[in-house]
Protein backbone atom coordinates (compact mmCIF):
# COMPACT_ATOMS: atom_id res chain seq x y z
CA UNK A 1 0.00 0.00 0.00
CA UNK A 2 1.27 3.32 -1.32
CA UNK A 3 1.86 6.65 1.28
CA UNK A 4 -0.99 8.12 -0.92
CA UNK A 5 -3.47 5.24 -0.09
CA UNK A 6 -2.72 4.93 3.49
CA UNK A 7 -3.31 8.74 4.04
CA UNK A 8 -6.31 7.77 2.35
CA UNK A 9 -7.53 5.30 4.90
CA UNK A 10 -6.64 7.53 7.72
CA UNK A 11 -8.53 10.03 6.65
CA UNK A 12 -11.72 7.81 5.96
CA UNK A 13 -10.89 5.97 9.70
CA UNK A 14 -10.79 9.89 10.88
CA UNK A 15 -14.01 10.76 9.05
CA UNK A 16 -16.12 7.91 10.82
CA UNK A 17 -15.35 8.95 14.08
CA UNK A 18 -15.08 12.86 13.81
CA UNK A 19 -17.97 13.28 10.52
CA UNK A 20 -18.42 16.59 10.96
CA UNK A 21 -14.83 17.57 10.64
CA UNK A 22 -13.32 18.91 7.04
CA UNK A 23 -10.63 16.15 6.67
CA UNK A 24 -9.35 18.06 3.11
CA UNK A 25 -8.08 20.76 6.01
CA UNK A 26 -5.89 18.25 7.81
CA UNK A 27 -2.59 19.59 8.67
CA UNK A 28 -0.11 16.73 8.71
CA UNK A 29 1.88 17.53 11.72
CA UNK A 30 -0.63 18.78 14.40
CA UNK A 31 -1.84 16.28 16.90
CA UNK A 32 -5.70 14.80 15.89
CA UNK A 33 -6.50 15.49 19.29
CA UNK A 34 -5.97 19.31 18.67
CA UNK A 35 -7.43 19.18 14.64
CA UNK A 36 -10.38 17.57 15.25
CA UNK A 37 -11.44 17.71 19.19
CA UNK A 38 -10.77 14.04 19.46
CA UNK A 39 -10.30 12.59 23.08
CA UNK A 40 -9.08 9.29 24.41
CA UNK A 41 -12.14 7.31 23.25
CA UNK A 42 -12.21 9.08 20.04
CA UNK A 43 -8.43 7.57 19.65
CA UNK A 44 -8.61 4.14 21.08
CA UNK A 45 -12.10 3.62 18.60
CA UNK A 46 -9.45 5.63 15.67
CA UNK A 47 -6.96 2.27 16.27
CA UNK A 48 -9.45 -0.45 16.76
CA UNK A 49 -10.28 0.45 13.30
CA UNK A 50 -6.48 0.53 12.17
CA UNK A 51 -6.29 -2.61 13.53
CA UNK A 52 -9.43 -3.98 12.17
CA UNK A 53 -9.00 -2.63 8.70
CA UNK A 54 -5.01 -2.53 8.15
CA UNK A 55 -4.55 -5.27 10.73
CA UNK A 56 -1.55 -3.36 12.51
CA UNK A 57 -1.87 -3.19 16.22
CA UNK A 58 -0.36 0.04 17.97
CA UNK A 59 1.40 -0.55 20.90
CA UNK A 60 0.21 2.17 23.62
CA UNK A 61 3.44 3.03 23.73
CA UNK A 62 3.73 4.49 20.64
CA UNK A 63 0.42 6.01 20.20
CA UNK A 64 2.32 9.58 20.58
CA UNK A 65 4.13 8.38 16.99
CA UNK A 66 0.72 7.87 15.42
CA UNK A 67 -1.10 11.47 17.14
CA UNK A 68 -0.32 13.26 13.61
CA UNK A 69 -1.52 12.41 10.04
CA UNK A 70 1.90 12.48 9.09
CA UNK A 71 3.61 10.27 11.99
CA UNK A 72 0.47 7.97 11.40
CA UNK A 73 1.13 7.54 7.70
CA UNK A 74 5.00 6.74 8.14
CA UNK A 75 4.18 4.82 11.16
CA UNK A 76 1.77 2.64 9.34
CA UNK A 77 4.02 2.75 6.19
CA UNK A 78 6.96 1.06 8.41
CA UNK A 79 4.57 -1.48 10.28
CA UNK A 80 3.27 -2.97 6.80
CA UNK A 81 6.58 -2.92 5.33
CA UNK B 1 -43.78 11.44 28.73
CA UNK B 2 -40.49 10.88 31.50
CA UNK B 3 -38.00 13.50 32.37
CA UNK B 4 -35.33 13.05 30.78
CA UNK B 5 -33.40 16.31 32.13
CA UNK B 6 -33.43 18.48 35.54
CA UNK B 7 -35.43 21.29 33.31
CA UNK B 8 -37.50 19.35 30.99
CA UNK B 9 -41.03 20.26 30.95
CA UNK B 10 -42.20 18.63 27.79
CA UNK B 11 -41.13 16.43 25.06
CA UNK B 12 -42.30 15.51 21.71
CA UNK B 13 -43.29 11.89 20.89
CA UNK B 14 -41.81 11.50 17.30
CA UNK B 15 -42.24 7.57 16.38
CA UNK B 16 -43.47 4.59 17.78
CA UNK B 17 -41.90 1.39 17.43
CA UNK B 18 -44.46 -0.89 18.88
CA UNK B 19 -48.02 -1.08 17.53
CA UNK B 20 -51.17 -1.71 19.16
CA UNK B 21 -51.18 -5.67 20.43
CA UNK B 22 -47.61 -6.17 19.72
CA UNK B 23 -46.09 -8.03 23.12
CA UNK B 24 -43.46 -5.63 24.24
CA UNK B 25 -40.40 -6.41 27.20
CA UNK B 26 -38.98 -4.75 29.82
CA UNK B 27 -36.38 -3.18 28.34
CA UNK B 28 -37.63 -2.85 24.83
CA UNK B 29 -37.77 0.31 22.96
CA UNK B 30 -41.54 1.86 22.71
CA UNK B 31 -40.82 4.99 21.10
CA UNK B 32 -38.55 7.62 20.37
CA UNK B 33 -39.02 11.56 22.28
CA UNK B 34 -37.61 14.61 20.72
CA UNK B 35 -35.93 16.99 23.23
CA UNK B 36 -33.77 19.81 23.88
CA UNK B 37 -31.28 17.04 24.23
CA UNK B 38 -31.87 15.15 21.14
CA UNK B 39 -34.07 11.95 20.11
CA UNK B 40 -34.00 9.40 23.10
CA UNK B 41 -35.30 6.13 23.04
CA UNK B 42 -38.35 5.05 25.49
CA UNK B 43 -38.10 2.12 27.13
CA UNK B 44 -40.39 0.09 28.36
CA UNK B 45 -39.93 -1.06 32.02
CA UNK B 46 -42.67 -3.65 32.44
CA UNK B 47 -43.54 -6.42 30.28
CA UNK B 48 -46.92 -7.08 28.78
CA UNK B 49 -49.08 -6.09 25.67
CA UNK B 50 -49.10 -2.90 24.65
CA UNK B 51 -52.77 -2.15 24.84
CA UNK B 52 -53.08 1.26 23.59
CA UNK B 53 -51.48 4.47 22.19
CA UNK B 54 -52.65 7.73 24.15
CA UNK B 55 -50.35 9.98 22.45
CA UNK B 56 -49.49 10.13 18.77
CA UNK B 57 -46.28 10.51 16.79
CA UNK B 58 -45.69 14.35 16.50
CA UNK B 59 -47.39 15.14 19.90
CA UNK B 60 -45.83 17.51 22.27
CA UNK B 61 -47.39 16.83 26.08
CA UNK B 62 -45.83 17.73 29.61
CA UNK B 63 -43.63 15.23 31.16
CA UNK B 64 -45.50 12.77 33.11
CA UNK B 65 -48.03 12.61 30.48
CA UNK B 66 -48.99 8.79 30.04
CA UNK B 67 -47.92 7.59 26.83
CA UNK B 68 -49.92 4.40 26.23
CA UNK B 69 -50.96 1.53 28.08
CA UNK B 70 -49.82 -1.58 28.44
CA UNK B 71 -51.54 -4.52 29.86
CA UNK B 72 -49.42 -6.50 31.92
CA UNK B 73 -49.46 -11.00 31.81
CA UNK B 74 -52.52 -11.55 33.97
CA UNK B 75 -54.21 -7.80 33.64
CA UNK B 76 -57.84 -7.82 32.63
CA UNK B 77 -57.97 -5.39 29.17
CA UNK B 78 -59.16 -2.05 29.74
CA UNK B 79 -60.36 -2.18 26.22
CA UNK B 80 -61.95 -5.12 24.40
CA UNK B 81 -60.78 -6.10 20.83
CA UNK B 82 -58.81 -4.86 18.83
CA UNK B 83 -57.83 -1.22 19.15
CA UNK B 84 -59.75 1.42 18.32
CA UNK B 85 -60.62 2.35 14.54
CA UNK B 86 -60.22 5.97 15.56
CA UNK B 87 -56.91 5.93 16.85
CA UNK B 88 -54.24 6.57 13.91
CA UNK B 89 -51.68 4.14 13.20
CA UNK B 90 -48.31 4.75 14.33
CA UNK B 91 -46.09 6.37 11.46
CA UNK B 92 -43.79 3.95 9.86
CA UNK B 93 -40.38 4.55 10.07
CA UNK B 94 -39.58 6.14 6.52
CA UNK B 95 -42.24 8.32 7.12
CA UNK B 96 -40.77 12.08 7.98
CA UNK B 97 -42.25 13.10 11.77
CA UNK B 98 -41.54 16.15 13.30
CA UNK B 99 -38.39 16.06 15.48
CA UNK B 100 -37.01 13.07 13.73
CA UNK B 101 -34.95 12.65 11.31
CA UNK B 102 -32.16 10.64 9.23
CA UNK B 103 -29.22 12.06 8.34
CA UNK B 104 -26.04 12.40 6.77
CA UNK B 105 -23.00 13.27 9.26
CA UNK B 106 -22.59 16.44 6.45
CA UNK B 107 -25.86 17.35 6.79
CA UNK B 108 -26.15 17.43 10.42
CA UNK B 109 -22.71 19.48 10.60
CA UNK B 110 -24.51 21.96 7.95
CA UNK B 111 -27.66 22.47 10.12
CA UNK B 112 -26.01 22.88 13.22
CA UNK B 113 -23.86 25.72 11.26
CA UNK B 114 -26.47 27.07 9.64
CA UNK B 115 -29.05 27.40 12.12
CA UNK B 116 -31.20 24.57 9.93
CA UNK B 117 -34.00 22.30 12.23
CA UNK B 118 -33.56 19.24 10.46
CA UNK B 119 -37.26 18.14 11.43
CA UNK B 120 -38.51 20.85 9.00
CA UNK B 121 -36.05 19.66 6.43
CA UNK B 122 -37.50 16.73 3.90
CA UNK B 123 -34.56 14.55 2.63
CA UNK B 124 -34.15 13.37 -1.01
CA UNK B 125 -31.55 11.05 0.18
CA UNK B 126 -31.80 6.50 0.17
CA UNK B 127 -34.98 6.34 2.00
CA UNK B 128 -35.87 9.76 3.25
CA UNK B 129 -32.21 10.81 4.69
CA UNK B 130 -31.38 14.27 4.45
CA UNK B 131 -28.35 15.37 2.32
CA UNK B 132 -26.22 18.20 2.40
CA UNK B 133 -27.98 20.05 -0.31
CA UNK B 134 -31.15 19.60 1.17
CA UNK B 135 -30.01 21.04 4.44
CA UNK B 136 -27.99 24.06 1.95
CA UNK B 137 -31.47 24.37 -0.11
CA UNK B 138 -33.54 24.84 3.51
CA UNK B 139 -31.16 27.18 4.46
CA UNK B 140 -31.59 29.17 1.44
CA UNK B 141 -35.78 29.16 1.79
CA UNK B 142 -34.68 30.43 5.54
CA UNK B 143 -32.45 33.10 4.27
CA UNK B 144 -35.75 34.28 1.66
CA UNK B 145 -38.58 34.23 4.26
CA UNK B 146 -36.44 35.20 7.48
CA UNK B 147 -33.83 37.38 6.33
CA UNK B 148 -32.94 37.94 10.56
CA UNK B 149 -32.05 33.84 9.99
CA UNK B 150 -30.40 31.76 11.66
CA UNK B 151 -33.71 30.67 13.88
CA UNK B 152 -32.97 30.64 17.53
CA UNK B 153 -34.48 27.49 18.50
CA UNK B 154 -31.36 25.56 16.25
CA UNK B 155 -30.23 22.55 18.24
CA UNK B 156 -27.08 23.95 19.45
CA UNK B 157 -29.01 26.96 20.67
CA UNK B 158 -31.51 24.38 22.86
CA UNK B 159 -29.18 22.56 24.13
CA UNK B 160 -27.06 25.23 25.42
CA UNK B 161 -30.72 26.59 26.89
CA UNK B 162 -31.26 22.93 28.50
CA UNK B 163 -27.61 23.21 29.70
CA UNK B 164 -28.33 26.66 31.14
CA UNK B 165 -31.45 26.05 32.46
CA UNK B 166 -30.19 23.15 34.91
CA UNK B 167 -27.32 25.02 36.03
CA UNK B 168 -28.83 28.17 37.45
CA UNK B 169 -31.21 25.96 38.98
CA UNK B 170 -28.33 24.02 40.73
CA UNK B 171 -26.26 27.13 41.60
CA UNK B 172 -29.91 28.95 42.83
CA UNK B 173 -31.04 26.22 44.89
CA UNK B 174 -28.01 23.83 45.61
CA UNK B 175 -25.74 25.21 48.07
CA UNK B 176 -22.12 23.63 47.22
CA UNK B 177 -19.04 22.84 48.67
CA UNK B 178 -16.12 21.87 47.25
CA UNK B 179 -12.78 19.84 47.96
CA UNK B 180 -9.87 18.71 46.01
CA UNK B 181 -7.21 16.05 46.94
CA UNK B 182 -4.45 15.06 44.55
CA UNK B 183 -3.95 11.20 44.01
CA UNK B 184 -0.73 9.22 43.35
CA UNK B 185 -1.64 7.38 39.99
CA UNK B 186 2.24 5.53 40.22
CA UNK B 187 0.63 2.11 41.03
CA UNK B 188 -2.79 2.45 38.98
CA UNK B 189 -1.43 3.70 35.36
CA UNK B 190 1.85 0.70 35.88
CA UNK B 191 -0.68 -1.39 36.14
CA UNK B 192 -2.85 -0.76 33.64
CA UNK B 193 0.09 -0.67 30.98
CA UNK B 194 1.12 -3.91 31.93
CA UNK B 195 -2.15 -4.96 31.53
CA UNK B 196 -2.97 -3.06 28.44
CA UNK B 197 0.37 -4.43 26.89
CA UNK B 198 -0.31 -7.82 25.34
CA UNK B 199 -4.18 -6.80 24.61
CA UNK B 200 -5.48 -5.68 21.22
CA UNK B 201 -6.37 -2.37 21.01
CA UNK B 202 -10.29 -3.07 21.11
CA UNK B 203 -9.80 -4.71 24.55
CA UNK B 204 -7.83 -2.15 26.20
CA UNK B 205 -8.68 -0.28 28.94
CA UNK B 206 -8.79 3.73 29.15
CA UNK B 207 -7.43 5.73 32.52
CA UNK B 208 -10.90 6.71 33.27
CA UNK B 209 -13.24 3.08 33.39
CA UNK B 210 -10.49 2.69 36.16
CA UNK B 211 -11.82 6.67 37.60
CA UNK B 212 -15.78 5.34 37.23
CA UNK B 213 -15.17 2.62 38.75
CA UNK B 214 -13.47 3.89 42.20
CA UNK B 215 -16.24 6.56 42.29
CA UNK B 216 -18.89 4.15 42.29
CA UNK B 217 -17.10 2.01 44.79
CA UNK B 218 -16.30 4.74 47.16
CA UNK B 219 -20.00 5.51 47.48
CA UNK B 220 -20.77 2.31 49.01
CA UNK B 221 -18.93 3.95 52.15
CA UNK B 222 -20.39 7.49 51.52
CA UNK B 223 -24.15 6.10 50.17
CA UNK B 224 -25.40 9.99 51.33
CA UNK B 225 -23.77 10.89 48.16
CA UNK B 226 -25.51 8.96 45.80
CA UNK B 227 -29.14 10.04 46.25
CA UNK B 228 -31.38 12.85 45.04
CA UNK B 229 -32.48 15.68 46.58
CA UNK B 230 -36.25 15.67 46.71
CA UNK B 231 -38.23 18.73 47.46
CA UNK B 232 -37.19 19.18 51.34
CA UNK B 233 -34.58 15.88 52.27
CA UNK B 234 -32.10 13.45 50.02
CA UNK B 235 -33.10 9.98 48.99
CA UNK B 236 -30.43 7.67 48.67
CA UNK B 237 -30.08 5.71 45.76
CA UNK B 238 -29.99 1.99 45.89
CA UNK B 239 -28.52 1.09 43.38
CA UNK B 240 -25.42 2.95 41.91
CA UNK B 241 -25.99 5.27 38.50
CA UNK B 242 -22.92 6.51 37.41
CA UNK B 243 -23.61 9.68 35.15
CA UNK B 244 -20.42 10.42 32.85
CA UNK B 245 -20.02 13.73 31.31
CA UNK B 246 -19.75 13.35 27.74
CA UNK B 247 -18.99 16.43 25.20
CA UNK B 248 -21.08 16.67 22.09
CA UNK B 249 -19.66 17.43 18.78
CA UNK B 250 -22.25 19.69 17.39
CA UNK B 251 -21.55 21.78 20.97
CA UNK B 252 -22.94 20.92 24.39
CA UNK B 253 -22.82 17.83 26.79
CA UNK B 254 -24.95 15.07 28.28
CA UNK B 255 -24.04 13.04 31.75
CA UNK B 256 -26.18 9.28 30.77
CA UNK B 257 -25.86 6.72 32.99
CA UNK B 258 -23.23 3.99 33.63
CA UNK B 259 -26.16 1.71 35.21
CA UNK B 260 -24.73 -0.24 38.17
CA UNK B 261 -21.04 0.79 37.85
CA UNK B 262 -19.90 -0.43 40.97
CA UNK B 263 -21.24 -4.21 39.98
CA UNK B 264 -19.13 -4.43 36.81
CA UNK B 265 -16.16 -5.79 36.33
CA UNK B 266 -13.38 -3.47 34.55
CA UNK B 267 -14.26 -5.08 31.06
CA UNK B 268 -17.64 -4.99 31.05
CA UNK B 269 -17.77 -1.38 32.79
CA UNK B 270 -15.12 -0.25 29.55
CA UNK B 271 -17.58 -1.44 27.11
CA UNK B 272 -20.44 -0.65 28.33
CA UNK B 273 -18.64 3.40 28.75
CA UNK B 274 -17.24 2.61 25.21
CA UNK B 275 -20.71 2.19 23.54
CA UNK B 276 -22.18 5.03 25.83
CA UNK B 277 -19.69 7.38 24.35
CA UNK B 278 -20.41 6.19 20.84
CA UNK B 279 -23.86 6.25 21.41
CA UNK B 280 -24.29 9.64 22.95
CA UNK B 281 -22.48 11.22 20.24
CA UNK B 282 -24.43 9.33 17.54
CA UNK B 283 -27.62 10.55 19.31
CA UNK B 284 -29.00 6.81 20.29
CA UNK B 285 -29.26 7.08 24.06
CA UNK B 286 -32.04 5.33 25.92
CA UNK B 287 -34.36 7.17 28.55
CA UNK B 288 -32.74 5.32 31.93
CA UNK B 289 -29.75 6.23 30.56
CA UNK B 290 -30.51 9.90 30.87
CA UNK B 291 -33.01 10.12 33.66
CA UNK B 292 -31.25 7.27 36.24
CA UNK B 293 -27.64 8.69 36.74
CA UNK B 294 -27.03 9.05 41.16
CA UNK B 295 -24.18 11.10 40.83
CA UNK B 296 -22.40 12.39 37.52
CA UNK B 297 -17.97 12.00 36.97
CA UNK B 298 -16.85 14.83 34.85
CA UNK B 299 -13.07 15.57 33.22
CA UNK B 300 -11.10 18.07 31.56
CA UNK B 301 -7.99 16.07 31.51
CA UNK B 302 -7.71 15.80 28.33
CA UNK B 303 -8.80 19.32 27.78
CA UNK B 304 -4.93 19.93 29.78
CA UNK B 305 -7.09 20.60 33.08
CA UNK B 306 -5.44 19.99 35.97
CA UNK B 307 -8.76 20.60 38.14
CA UNK B 308 -12.37 21.07 37.20
CA UNK B 309 -14.83 21.98 40.05
CA UNK B 310 -18.74 21.07 38.42
CA UNK B 311 -21.94 22.45 39.06
CA UNK B 312 -24.41 19.76 40.50
CA UNK B 313 -26.94 18.19 37.88
CA UNK B 314 -30.57 18.29 40.10
CA UNK B 315 -31.29 16.09 41.73
CA UNK B 316 -28.30 14.83 41.76
CA UNK B 317 -26.03 15.83 45.15
CA UNK B 318 -22.64 15.07 44.12
CA UNK B 319 -20.83 15.59 41.04
CA UNK B 320 -17.15 14.47 40.94
CA UNK B 321 -14.07 16.12 38.64
CA UNK B 322 -10.56 14.32 37.61
CA UNK B 323 -7.99 16.81 35.60
CA UNK B 324 -5.55 16.07 34.02
CA UNK B 325 -2.36 13.32 34.77
CA UNK B 326 0.58 14.85 35.48
CA UNK B 327 4.06 14.22 36.12
CA UNK B 328 5.09 15.88 39.83
CA UNK B 329 7.69 15.35 42.33
CA UNK B 330 6.57 12.72 45.38
CA UNK B 331 8.59 12.37 48.33
CA UNK B 332 8.37 8.22 48.88
CA UNK B 333 10.63 6.46 51.50
CA UNK B 334 12.71 10.07 51.80
CA UNK B 335 13.26 10.14 48.21
CA UNK B 336 12.16 12.76 46.11
CA UNK B 337 11.16 10.43 42.77
CA UNK B 338 8.76 12.04 39.75
CA UNK B 339 5.15 10.19 39.97
CA UNK B 340 1.95 10.68 37.78
CA UNK B 341 -0.60 12.19 40.00
CA UNK B 342 -3.99 13.53 39.43
CA UNK B 343 -6.08 16.19 40.91
CA UNK B 344 -9.75 15.01 41.40
CA UNK B 345 -12.15 17.13 43.32
CA UNK B 346 -15.76 16.71 44.78
CA UNK B 347 -18.41 19.53 44.44
CA UNK B 348 -21.11 18.43 47.16
CA UNK B 349 -24.45 19.45 48.36
CA UNK B 350 -24.22 20.97 51.53
CA UNK B 351 -27.56 20.14 52.61
CA UNK B 352 -26.41 16.37 52.51
CA UNK B 353 -23.28 16.08 53.70
CA UNK B 354 -20.33 17.96 55.20
CA UNK B 355 -17.07 18.06 54.33
CA UNK B 356 -15.72 15.75 57.04
CA UNK B 357 -17.74 12.86 54.84
CA UNK B 358 -16.89 13.92 52.09
CA UNK B 359 -13.32 14.28 52.93
CA UNK B 360 -14.08 10.36 53.45
CA UNK B 361 -15.27 9.37 50.17
CA UNK B 362 -12.41 11.51 48.50
CA UNK B 363 -9.96 9.31 50.63
CA UNK B 364 -11.85 6.23 49.91
CA UNK B 365 -11.40 6.86 45.75
CA UNK B 366 -7.71 7.35 46.72
CA UNK B 367 -7.40 4.09 48.55
CA UNK B 368 -9.17 2.53 45.48
CA UNK B 369 -6.83 3.83 43.12
CA UNK B 370 -4.06 2.23 44.60
CA UNK B 371 -4.94 -0.73 44.62
CA UNK B 372 -6.34 -0.92 40.93
CA UNK B 373 -6.16 -4.99 40.69
CA UNK B 374 -9.59 -4.72 43.08
CA UNK B 375 -11.44 -2.46 41.29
Amino acid sequence: MTRIELESVVRRLLGAIAPEADLSALKPEVPFRDQLDMDSMDLLNFFVAIEKELGVSVPEADYAKVSTLGGCVDYLAAALG
Amino acid sequence: MPLLGADMTAGRLVLWHKQPGDTVARGDILAEVDTDKGAIDIEVFTSGVLEKILVQAGEKVPVGTPLAIIREPGETAAVAGPPSPAMPAPAPPSTPVPGRHRASPAARKAAVALGVDLSAVQGTGPEGTIALADVERAAERGKAALPTAPTPSGPRERMRQAIAAAVARSKREIPHFYLSTTIDLARATNWLAELNAPRPVADRLLAGVLFIKAVALALRDVPELNARWDGDRAVPSQAIHVGVAIFLREGGLMAPALHDADRQPLEQLMRAFQDLVNRTRSGALRSSELSDPTITVTSLGERGVEAVYGVIYPPQVAIVGFGKIVERPCAVDGQVVSHPVVTVTLSADHRVTDGHRASAFLNKIDALLQTPERL
